[in-house]
Parts: structure tokens; sequence; C-alpha cells
């Protein structure tokens, strides 16, 4: 593992006679200590470390939740009411998990768009990337079933419209979206096998997005870290060990959003939430207004502006799924948007595309609102699907440095005082 | 195909078409009212709660809305405890004893119900168990379930009151560039978590008369917080009949007085650990600001080794 010679020297005897067996301090001090970090990445590649976190957050906070809550039809939404009230600091913990799955979004989100903006997608970080592509989709399934467990209008709703989105598949093969949803379901309606499977699930996945986060991070050290200049390690003038520099720069960098973290848990618990979601669940009563968490809003707008229900859904997963082929849409001989003087353009469309997106899912699915949602879905695709290629080949970059130490050091490339 | 699960898709389909046609309307016709925002005492990100004021809110509780609402996930020792209204602990055992809206409960036979006879001897009927309310007990209201509920109230159903204010909110009526770019960051700024109180309290205080053009549903209310402007729920505080404040309760007595301090006092029913959550907030919030502090100076100090 790695693409570098492991500089671990056992100290002593005990140590040596461990690393012959299990060389688990070599691994930890090669891939944890001495790994070559690049010398000019900037804090946005502070978000791998603080995805770690969140994950840990929700592991440990749900973990403990799930010891207080009740996965059935009957209690889940008293043994809610039950954390928050009566279980010693429940509301702390509760609000640490309802409020870390928007952080881990957050945080998700912005290390997409930094991969996004600086080719972190690009050879040789084709299969790193669409790791991260699936563990996108493995954490939008898992916070989806984690919102039906309150079982509060809104979850129960939200479950109910987009559990029946696969009914559509009945256009196709005439039964088939019929029994997938009953599958789903569990019964002819969505109920309390629902909710018992999605509790299941729910804690049943995360296991799985540990397993892709190791084999993303592993997929990392192979390759390296991708720069802001997007040109590679060269030499030992272009990098630094990851023990301190980077080790110290991402401590600061997860207290800084521990404390963004923190606002929201202690002072805004449920500003990112439905109020609909504190009346218990009512099949015979419809909120007046659906919508989904504010991380799932692009992704329901470009559900609604597709005039067909099946051409919504289709066009709703395809918007994750050609995230996985963008290695190959990507035709321009540079990494990174800042020597694209053309496509970084584009790249700011596709920024506000997503967040107009985000605006008009909140929004009634009507009138103008209809109108500029289709439009920014249609962005949204021709942005991978035609700019990038055809930008990429009548693109010239602007000169890349020759090397990291150069871009830091200049053209001179002093040597490091090191 | 099963019929079962496609009358119950065609149900799905026909509410989802329904509540998007609803929104549309209610979109079309500017959607509910605009809701006045009010200063609380717990608002913000700095507010604890009043306790005089969440003590006559709980007096205007007890004397008007639990004739027909219940505070169920309340109970009667949360009156008691720290960061509420702290009552005296032997004033609520006493208020809860005398409470009307009893406990059921098993009899020694261990039965729910238990049988009564006339003075032959003659079964005529059953008549459930029920106790006095204790501290642990919680805060009933006065029907059993549902359907009494809504035989008592004309088909309509008086909702618990424990979670309203939590499950109400107000709705941001500016074009986008004033709610995405002033509205939202402000709010998240300040802490702005009482949409629910404010719009209890819009509710309380906007009973009228219908216009002329307003067809009123039989037995129903005026009301122009109210989204579609008509509720069952009659005014259950007026301005000629106000619930009053004894001396030194800390407020005059009013419609709007009384509707300010039951808000207050649902809102710390539907958030009890309010108090305590934004002080250890505090708390955090400074550990956090020292240790990130520290690590951008050991930051700095390790990246000053080398050129970046």
């Amino acid at each position: 593992m790695g693409s570098h010679e492991s500089t671990y020297a056992p100290k002593s005897r005990l140590a040596k006679w461990w690393d012959e067996r299990l060389p688990v301090m070599r691994l930890m001090s090669d891939q944890l200590i001495e790994f070559p970090t690049p010398r000019n990445i900037n804090y946005l590649w502070t978000f791998g470390g603080i995805l770690v976190l969140c994950l840990v957050v929700q592991l440990v906070t749900g973990i403990v939740l799930a010891m207080h809550y009740h996965g059935t039809a009957a209690d889940a939404f008293n043994s809610v009411e039950h954390i928050r009230r009566n279980v010693n600091y429940g509301w702390l913990i509760r609000n640490l998990h309802a409020v870390g799955a928007s952080m881990f979004f957050l945080a998700a989100y912005i290390h997409m768009f930094r991969g996004l903006y600086y080719g972190s997608y690009k050879a040789p970080r084709e299969i790193l990337w669409i790791l991260g592509v699936f563990i996108i989709l493995a954490m939008m399934a898992t916070a989806f079933m984690g919102y039906s467990l309150p079982w509060g209008q809104m979850s129960f709703w939200a479950v109910t419209v987009i559990t029946n989105l696969f009914s559509s598949l009945d256009g196709i093969i005439p039964g088939v979206g019929t029994a997938i949803v009953e599958w789903l379901w569990g019964g002819y309606s969505v109920g309390g096998a629902t909710l018992t499977r999605f509790f299941s699930l729910h804690y049943l996945l995360p296991f799985v997005i540990v397993g892709l986060v190791v084999l993303h991070i592993w997929a990392l050290h192979i390759v390296g870290q991708n720069n802001p200049t997007g040109v590679e390690i060269k030499t030992r003038e272009d990098w630094v060990p990851m023990h301190p520099f980077a080790t110290s720069k991402d401590l600061f960098a997860m207290f800084a959003f521990l404390l963004l973290f923190a606002w929201f848990v202690f002072f805004l618990p449920d500003y990112l939430g439905h109020a609909d979601n504190y009346i218990e669940a009512n099949p015979l009563v419809t909120p007046p207004h659906i919508v989904p968490e504010w991380y799932f809003l692009p992704f329901y707008a470009i559900l609604r502006a597709i005039p067909s229900k099946l051409g919504g859904v289709i066009a709703m997963f395809a918007s994750i799924v050609v995230l996985v082929f963008i290695p190959w849409l990507d035709t321009s001989r540079v990494k990174s948007t800042k020597y694209r003087p053309i496509y970084r353009w584009f790249f700011l469309l596709l920024v506000i595309a997503c967040l107009a997106l985000g605006y008009l899912g909140a929004k009634p699915a009507e009138g103008d609102y209809i109108m500029w949602a289709r439009i920014f879905t249609a962005y949204y695709f021709a942005h991978f699907l035609i700019i990038m290629p055809i930008v990429g080949i009548i693109e010239t970059p602007r000169t890349l440095p020759r090397s990291i130490a150069e871009s830091v050091l200049g053209p001179s490339a002093a040597v490091e005082k090191r | 195909m099963n019929t079962k699960l496609t009358s119950s898709l065609a149900a799905t389909v026909a509410a989802v078409l329904t509540v998007s046609l609803a929104v549309s309307s209610a979109a079309a016709a500017g959607g509910g009212a605009h809701i006045e925002r009010q200063s609380w005492s717990f608002a913000g990100f700095s507010g604890q709660y009043d306790k005089q004021q969440l003590q006559r809110g709980f007096k205007v509780y007890q004397e008007s809305c639990s004739n027909c609402h219940g505070l169920s996930r309340i109970a009667w020792r949360n009156l008691v405890q720290p960061g509420g209204p702290e009552f005296p602990e032997e004033a609520v055992k006493a208020l809860a004893a005398k409470w009307p809206n009893q406990i059921p409960d098993l009899s020694d036979e261990g039965e729910l119900a238990r049988v009564k006879k006339d003075k032959d001897g003659k079964v005529t009927g059953f008549e459930y168990v029920k106790r006095a309310a204790k501290l642990s007990d919680p805060i009933l209201g006065p029907y059993a379930n549902e359907q009494q509920a809504r035989a008592a109230q004309n088909g309509a159903l008086p909702p618990d009151l424990s979670l309203i204010t939590k499950a109400r909110n107000v709705e941001n009526h500016s074009g986008w560039v004033k709610h995405v770019l002033v509205d939202m960051p402000k709010d998240m700024l300040v802490g702005y978590q009482e949409g629910g109180a404010d719009y209890l309290y819009a509710l309380l205080t906007s009973y009228a008369d219908p216009p002329a053009n307003f067809t009123l549903g039989e037995g129903m209310q005026f009301n122009t917080a109210f989204p579609g402007n008509q509720i069952a729920m009659i005014p259950p505080l007026s301005k000629d009949n106000v619930i009053a404040y004894e001396e030194g309760a800390g407020a005059k007595a009013s419609l709007e007085q009384n509707s300010r301090d039951v808000a207050a006092f649902l809102s710390w029913a539907g958030d009890p650990t309010l108090n305590a959550r934004k002080r250890i907030g505090w708390q955090v919030m400074l550990y956090l600001l020292i240790t990130t502090v520290l690590l951008y100076l050991a930051k700095k100090r390790v990246w000053s080794r080398i050129a970046h």
C-alpha cells in the first residue's frame, strides 16, 4: 500500500518482533505520519478529515440513540420525544445526530466541488472519484432512511412520495414497479413494516459507508493527493510529510468546522428541519407542503422539473450517476480549473445551477419556479455531457508551473530552509 | 395486479396531486398570513425562559386551554424542575391530586374497568378505573381518546399541546433575494427558533368578525392568522374576559399578555431543556473557540518552518 518506500524503522525489540508479524505500526507511520502531502494544498483539502469526523459523530451518536429508540410505528415518535425530554443529555445526542446529518452533507458537497474544481477525478484518480460517488449515494440512502425514523408527518410522507417513485417503473415493464414498491414497503402501504426495515438498514448502511471510506482512503494513498496546480508530485521539494504539516492544518480546520456544527446543535437545532415532523405520522392527513431535507432539494427540483414521472425519476438518479463518467467526459489536458480560462466560467454556472436547484426544490412546482427548474436542470446535464467534452478540446489552458515547488517558491525554486 | 396495492397507490398519487394543487392555489393566493415576530425572553442564541412568565402561562393553560387540550408529554414533576415554571413541589402535588382529568389505572382485580351495579346488585354498566395524578403522571386533557374528543367537539380534534410550538412555524413570503441573502443569514446568526411561538401568539390574538363576502362553515370561527382563515377552535381568550393574574405575577392581564404568556409556556412544554441547552452551548462554544485559536497558532508555527 502506498506509492512511496516505507521509512519506518522499529526502535525496540518488541516493535521489531511485532513489525515482522503484523506491521500495523509501519502502516500508521507510512500512511499517517510520513505520507507525502503536496506543500501547496489549501483549506479545501481539509474536508476529507472533516468528513471522517462527521462519520464518526454519526456512528457514535447513532449507536447511543438506538439504545433508546423504538423502531415501531406505535412507539417511534414517542421514543424520540422520550429521548428529547427524559434521557440524560438525550436532547444533545439527538441534536448532534440530526444536525450532524446536515453537516455531513455540507462537508461532502464542499469536498465534491473541490474535486470538481481542481480536476481531482482525472487520471490517475478515477477509481478514487468513483468510490466517492458511491459514498455519496450510500450517504443519501442512509440519510433518507434515517429521516423516516422519527415517524413524524414529514418522515411518513417523504417515505411515501419517494418510495412511490419506483412505481413509475411500471411504465417500462408492467408490474415491476409495483412489485418493488410493495417489497420496499413490506406491505401494501407505508407502515410499521416499512419503518422497521428502514431502521435495520439505517443501522447497516453506515458500516457499508465505513468500508467504502476505507477503500476511498486506500485509493487516495496509492495515487496521492491532488493539489491546486493539478501538477503531480515529482521531487522531494514538492511535498511535506503529512505529520505535522497536514495534521496540524486538518485539526485546526476540524475545530473551526465544529464551531459551526455546535452553533446549530445548541442554538438552531430545528432550523434545518421541518415543523411538520413534530406532528406524529398520520396516513390520513397529508401535510400541505411535502419537502425533503435541504441536502436533497436540488435532486427534488430535478425530479419535479421533468414532466413525466418516470423521466423525473431517471433524471434524478442520472444526476448522480453522471458523476461516475466525468473522468472520461472531461477532455481537458490540465486538471485544475485555475488554469482553464473558459471552463472556470462554466464551473461558476454549475455552482449557481446547483444552488438555484436547491432553492427551487423548496418551492412549489408551478409557474416560473418550474420553468427555472427546467432551465437549471438542463444546464446541470449539459455541463457534464456537452460543455466538459467540448470546452476541454477548444480551450487553451494557461501555462502550468513546472512543479509544485515552483508554484510555491517561484521559478528559481529556491531550496527550502528546513 | 393486486387491487389493494393499486388502490393504495392510486390514493397516494391522488393525495400527492391534491397536495400540489392545494399548494399551488395557496401560493397563488399569497400563502398563509404574514405573522409578526414577537420579542421573547427565550429568543435567539442567549435567551432563557422567564420563570414568572411560564407560571402565568401555566395559569392560562389551566384556566382556558386545559378545558379541551391535554399536555401529555409534560409530567407534573416537570413543573417543579429547574428551567421551567419552577412551582413549589407541594403546590404541584396538591394541584395534580385535584386535577379533574385523572389517570387511567387498574382495579384491584387488575381490570381497566369495573362493573357498576345498582342497589339491587344488578349490573348497569361499566366505569373506567381512574386515580388522582401524582408528580410522575402526565398532565392529561379531558378526553380519553380521539373519538371521545371529536364526539364532544363537533367533529374537530383539539390536539395535545406538548409540541404545538415546535409543530408550527412561519413562512417567509419574501422574494428569493431577501429570503436567501438577507433573512436566512440573519436568522442563522441570531439563532431564530421562535416561529412557533410567533404563530401561536398571532393565532390567539387574530380572531375577528368575518368580512361580508366570507362564508364561514358551520361552527367555524374566523381567524386571520390561521391558514384558510377558518378554525374550529372557539376564541380561547377574549378581551372582555381575561385570565386574571395575582398581585406580583409580573404582568398585567390582558388578551395580549395572556396570549404571550401561554405561548411562552407552551414553548417551554415543547422544549423543556432550552435553558440548559443554551447555557451548555456557550460553554462548548467558548471551549471550541479557545481550542481553535490554539490550534491555529500551532498550525502557523509548524508551517513557518517551510515556505508555502
